[in-house]
C-alpha cells in the first residue's frame, strides 16, 4: 500500500489544482512529493508489471469481446447475436441454470460447514490433525478430485463408494433373499402369470390333488443355490402340491412348461396359497422345488409366488444420472473447498477477542446465543470473504463437471465453463458464440471480484 | 510414452516458430540437396514432420511402425502427437493459433468437409490423387474430398457390422448365431431366460448407438435412403426412421435385454461393456466393430473360441455393411506431408500396416493375405468384394456437432432413447431439431 501510495504522489498535482489545497488529504502533505521517484522512474518501474498485464490478461478479454461479436467463421459481424444465442438456445439456457444452482447451493454449504468445523475444532483436543485432515483434499488436483468421484458415485457397489455404504445401510435392515429377475416365461402358454407387483401366480384355480407346475426363468446363474436338486413334479395325494423349478434346459431342448432331467428346483421361495384374495395358507418349497399345503380346506385356490421372492438386490441410488448428477459434483466440490473455508474461518476465529465472548458468558448468554450474537457477527467480515471467493469458484467451475459427468448425462450437468469450452473448442467450433460464453462468465463473475477487492482495500487500511 | 509427447510437443514448438519466422520466399525443403536428385534414396533427409492421430496404446504402437518404415525409406523424421478421443478440440485450437501438425488423421470425414471450407487443409498433389485412383475406388475418394477437390486418403477402415457374442453364453442357452433381426430378438429372449442378458449396452459412448441405428436404417431403409438421410436430405422424422427405431426398441427396451438395465448401460463406456461380456460374463453379445476383439483378448476370452462374431443380421432387405476409418488430410503445404500421404495411400504402406494386428486397409491392392490372423482376412475380403454397395458410417458424415460431439446431437438423442425405447416420436423429433441446428 505505501509503495502505491508514493506512486500515486507524483501524479497529484492536478487534483491539487483543480480542488484546491483544502481538498488533499491530510497526511499528504505538499514537501512529501519531493521525496518520491520521478514519473519516469515510476513508469519504467511499472512498464513490465503493465507489459505482462496488458500481453496476458487485457488483451484477451479486448479480444474475447471482440472475438463474441463475430460469427464461428470470424468473418461476419453478427453483433449481439451470439449473446441472444445464450439466452435462446436451450441447452446454453440450463448452463445457465445450473451454474444458479451451484451459486446459490455450493457457497452456503461450503461456508457453512468451514464455520461449523472451524468452531468445533477450537475445542478439541487433536485439532490440527483435525483440520490437517479437512485441509488435504485442497491439495489434491480438482482433477484428480473429479477422477476419485467418479469413481465414489460409481453405480455398481462393488466399485462405487457411495454406493457401497448405501447398499450396506440399506441390507442392515432389510436383506435380498432369494431370486431377483427371475419371472415366467413370456407367452400364453406359460401356466403363471406375472402381476403388477411382481408376484407371480396360477393363471387356473389349483385344486387339492392335481400337482401345481410353476415354471421359472431368467433365475441368474450366481443366484440359484448350490443345494438346489433337479426338479420333481409333485405326485398328487392329499392336499394342494406343486413345483416351482427353473424351467430352462442348458444347452437348449427339453419341454417347456415340463421339469425336464437336467432342469433345478428352487428351494426356499415362498409359495402362498390364495382363496378370494386371502391368503389362506403359506410354505416354501424344498431343495428339489417341491411344496406342499397340508390341511387346507377344500376348494379353489390361486396359488402365488409373493414378490419379494424376485426383490432385486438394493443397488443404491444411480449418482451420475440425469437427476441426481449436480448434487453429486456439488458434493465432491463441497470435499474439496471445506477446507479451505475451514482453515479462513478458523484464522478470524482465533482473532476474536476473548473478552467480549467472556463478558457474553459472564452476562448469561448460552454458548448458542454466544455463537449466533457474538461469533458470527465478529466472524463476518471472514465468513463473506469466503463466500464471496466460493461464489466466483462455482461460477468458474469447469473441471469437477467435466470429469465426474459421464458423456450420457453431461448436458443435464452442463455449466457455462465448460459449454464455453464445448462450443469454442470441443467439437462445436464456435469460437464466437465461446467468445460470448467467456464475456457473459467474465460479467457475472465481475461484481463479486470488485466486491472482494472493496473488501481487502478496507481490510488493509 | 511421456518422453514421446514431450518430444512431440517440442518438435510441434519448434515448427510453430519456424512458421513464424520463416517468410514465404524461404521453403525449407527446397534447400535439400537431395529433392533434386532421382527418387528412391532418402529424398526427404533432414525434414520433420508431425503427425496427429487419436490412436493411443496398441494403434499408436503399430502405426509408428508405419511411420517408421516412411522414415526408413525417405530420411524424412516423423513425430506422432496423440489427439485424444477428441480429434476436433486437439486440432481446433492449433489451426486457429496457425500451427497445425503437418498430417492429421481425422477419424470422420464429415471433419475434412469442415476443414475443407475453414481453408485449413492443402489439397491433395497429383502424385498423391494418382495413387488413390489405383488403388480404391470412386466411393472412398469421395469421402476423402469437399467441392470436387481431393484432400484426404482413407487409410484406416473399421468394419462396424458385426455382433460379437461369448460361445459359451450362446452354448449355455443352446441357441445359434441369427441371421435375421427376429431371429435376434428369439435368441436374446432364449438367452434372457437362461440367466444371462442378452446384451451389454456401451451407452456412455454415443457411436456405439449411432453404429446400431446405422446397421439397421440401412437395412430396413436399403442404401439410397441412408445416403439421403447421411446428407439430411429427407428429415429424421421420416417414416423409415420411426421403423429402424422401432426395431432398436425390441431389443432396448424389455429390462431383461439389457445387461445393467438402461441407467447401468448409459453409465457404460465403450471397452467396458465388452468387458462386461467377456470379463465379468455378465451379458452375451455386444454389438460393435472389428476392434472389439483387442477388448477382449484383453479380457482374457479368445478371438475365434470364445469370443465370437457374426455378421449384422438382416433387419430388411440389405444385408448392412457400414464401414467407418480414418481419414488422412494434410495441413501444412510441404512435400514432406504429400509424400507421407502418397505412402500412406500406396499398396507398400497398407501391406507394412496390414500385417500388424487390428489394421483393416480400405485399400483394394492391399491383398487380404497379408492380415495377421483368419478372422481379419475374413473380414478385409467382405471390404474389398462389397464395393459399392458399402455404407461409411453415417454420423461420421455428419457435422460433427451432430454426429461426432459428447453429449450433443445425435448421440445424445440416442442415449436418451435407450434410456426411454417407448418415445420413438420424441426421439425422431429431438434428432430433426438437433439435425437443422448442425446443418444450417
Amino acid at each position: 500500500m505505501a509503495v502505491t501510495e508514493r506512486l500515486d504522489g507524483p501524479q497529484d498535482p492536478p487534483v491539487d489544482s483543480t480542488g484546491g489545497p483544502t481538498s488533499g488529504p491530510a497526511d499528504t502533505p505538499r514537501p512529501r512529493r519531493r521525496l518520491g521517484p520521478s514519473p519516469t522512474i515510476a513508469l519504467l518501474f511499472l512498464l513490465p508489471a503493465a507489459l505482462l498485464l496488458g500481453i496476458w490478461v487485457v488483451y484477451p478479454i479486448g479480444y474475447s469481446i471482440v472475438r463474441s461479436l463475430y460469427d464461428s467463421t470470424g468473418g461476419v459481424f453478427v453483433g449481439l447475436e451470439n449473446y441472444g444465442t445464450i439466452f435462446s438456445d436451450e441447452g446454453t439456457l440450463r448452463t445457465v441454470r445450473n451454474n444458479l444452482i451451484w451459486v446459490i447451493v455450493a457457497p452456503l454449504v461450503v461456508t457453512t460447514l468451514g464455520l461449523i468445523f472451524a468452531v468445533l475444532t477450537e475445542r478439541i483436543r487433536w485439532a490440527t490433525a483435525f483440520k490437517l485432515i479437512v485441509f488435504m483434499p485442497m491439495a489434491v488436483s480438482l482433477m484428480a478430485a473429479g477422477v476419485i468421484f467418479r469413481l465414489v458415485y460409481d453405480e455398481d457397489p462393488d466399485k462405487g463408494l457411495a454406493n457401497a455404504i448405501m447398499t450396506v445401510v440399506h441390507d442392515t435392515f432389510s436383506s435380498s433373499q432369494g431370486y431377483p429377475d427371475a419371472r415366467p416365461r413370456e407367452g400364453d402358454e406359460s401356466p403363471v402369470a406375472a402381476e403388477e407387483d411382481g408376484a407371480v401366480v396360477t393363471k387356473q384355480p389349483a385344486a387339492a390333488g392335481q400337482p401345481v407346475l410353476i415354471p421359472i426363468v431368467g433365475v441368474k446363474q450366481e443366484v440359484l443355490p448350490a443345494d438346489a436338486e433337479p426338479a420333481v413334479a409333485a405326485t398328487g395325494g392329499d392336499g394342494l402340491s406343486g413345483t416351482v423349478w427353473f424351467d430352462f434346459t442348458p444347452g437348449g431342448g427339453g419341454v417347456n412348461g415340463q421339469p425336464d432331467a437336467t432342469e433345478k428346483g428352487l428351494p426356499g421361495m415362498t409359495v402362498e396359497a390364495v382363496s378370494d384374495g386371502e391368503v389362506a395358507a403359506t410354505t416354501t418349497t424344498a431343495a428339489d422345488g417341491t411344496f406342499r399345503f397340508d390341511d387346507l380346506p377344500e376348494g379353489s385356490y390361486v396359488v402365488r409366488l409373493p414378490a419379494d421372492n424376485f426383490t432385486a438386490a438394493y443397488n443404491g441410488l444411480t449418482w451420475l444420472g440425469p437427476t441426481l448428477i449436480t448434487p453429486a459434483i456439488i458434493g465432491a466440490f463441497v470435499w474439496v473447498w471445506a477446507g479451505f473455508a475451514m482453515v479462513l474461518i478458523a484464522a478470524g476465529l482465533a482473532a476474536i477477542p476473548r473478552d467480549a465472548l467472556e463478558a457474553a458468558r459472564i452476562d448469561g448468554a448460552s454458548e448458542w446465543q454466544v455463537f449466533r450474537k457474538i461469533t458470527v457477527p465478529l466472524l463476518s467480515p471472514v465468513l463473506l470473504v469466503v463466500f464471496v471467493t466460493m461464489i466466483i469458484n462455482t461460477l468458474k467451475v469447469f473441471d469437477l463437471v467435466f470429469i465426474i459427468a459421464p458423456p450420457s448425462v453431461q448436458p443435464e450437468a452442463n455449466v457455462i465453463a465448460l459449454e464455453m469450452w464445448r462450443v469454442a473448442f470441443g467439437g462445436g467450433n464456435n469460437q464466437g458464440l465461446g467468445s460470448a460464453l467467456a464475456v457473459f462468465l467474465l460479467i457475472l463473475v465481475l461484481p463479486f471480484m470488485i466486491m472482494n477487492i472493496r473488501r481487502f482495500k478496507r481490510g488493509d487500511s | 510414452m511421456r518422453k514421446g509427447r514431450a518430444a512431440a510437443i517440442l518438435a510441434g514448438l519448434a515448427l510453430a516458430v519456424a512458421a513464424c519466422g520463416n517468410a514465404p520466399t524461404t521453403s525449407q525443403p527446397s534447400d535439400a540437396p537431395a529433392a533434386t536428385e532421382d527418387g528412391g534414396a532418402k529424398t526427404l533427409e533432414g525434414v520433420t514432420l508431425e503427425v496427429a492421430a487419436k490412436w493411443t496404446g496398441e494403434e499408436q504402437k503399430n502405426f509408428e511402425q508405419v511411420l517408421k518404415a516412411f522414415s526408413d525409406k525417405t530420411g524424412a523424421k516423423v513425430t506422432y502427437a496423440s489427439t485424444g478421443e477428441d480429434t476436433g478440440a486437439y486440432l481446433g485450437p492449433r489451426i486457429q493459433g496457425g500451427s497445425p501438425p503437418d498430417v492429421a488423421i481425422l477419424p470422420q470425414p464429415g471433419l475434412v468437409q469442415q476443414y475443407a471450407q475453414q481453408g485449413a487443409l492443402k489439397p491433395l498433389t497429383e502424385d498423391v490423387t494418382k495413387e488413390i485412383d489405383a488403388n480404391y475406388t470412386d466411393y472412398w475418394k469421395e469421402l476423402g474430398s469437399a467441392d470436387g477437390q481431393v484432400y484426404g486418403v482413407l487409410i484406416k477402415a473399421a468394419h462396424k457390422s458385426l455382433v460379437w457374442y461369448r460361445a459359451d453364453a450362446f452354448e449355455e442357452a443352446g441357441v445359434q448365431p441369427p441371421t435375421t433381426w427376429d431371429e435376434l430378438v428369439t435368441a436374446a429372449q432364449t438367452i434372457a431366460d437362461s440367466g444371462t442378458a442378452p446384451f451389454s449396452f456401451c451407452g456412455a459412448s454415443g457411436w456405439t448407438l449411432t453404429d446400431l441405428f446405422e446397421n439397421v436404417y440401412l437395412s430396413t431403409a436399403g442404401p439410397e435412403k441412408y445416403d439421403q438421410l447421411s446428407k439430411h436430405e429427407i428429415p429424421w422424422t421420416d417414416p423409415s426412421v420411426t421403423e429402424a427405431l422401432e426395431k432398436i426398441a425390441q431389443i432396448a427396451g424389455k429390462k431383461e435385454f439389457v445387461a445393467g438395465g438402461s441407467s447401468g448401460a448409459l453409465q457404460t463406456d465403450f471397452p467396458t461393456c465388452v468387458t462386461k461380456v467377456y470379463g465379468e460374463k455378465d451379458a452375451a453379445m455386444v454389438i460393435e466393430a472389428d476392434f472389439v476383439a483387442v477388448t477382449a483378448e484383453e479380457s482374457g476370452a479368445k478371438v475365434g473360441e470364445q469370443a465370437k462374431y457374426f455378421p449384422f443380421p438382416k433387419v430388411g432387405d440389405t444385408t448392412p455393411v457400414v464401414l467407418g476409418g480414418d481419414v488422412a488430410v494434410a495441413m501444412k503445404d510441404s512435400p514432406g506431408a504429400m509424400a507421407l500421404l502418397q505412402f500412406l495411400a500406396s499398396k507398400e504402406g497398407g501391406e507394412i500396416w496390414a500385417k500388424l494386428p487390428g489394421y483393416l486397409s480400405p485399400n483394394r491392392n492391399v491383398s487380404p493375405d497379408n492380415y495377421p490372423n483368419e478372422m481379419t482376412k475374413q473380414l478385409g475380403q467382405t471390404i474389398v468384394s462389397a464395393g459399392e454397395s458399402v455404407r461409411y458410417d453415417m454420423s461420421d458424415l455428419a457435422p460433427s456437432a451432430f454426429g461426432g460431439t459428447d453429449g450433443k446431437g445425435q448421440w445424445k438423442v440416442l442415449q436418451d432413447f435407450l434410456r426411454d425405447p417407448s418415445d420413438v416420436k420424441g426421439a425422431q423429433e429431438a434428432l430433426e431439431a438437433e439435425a437443422e441446428k448442425a446443418w444450417k
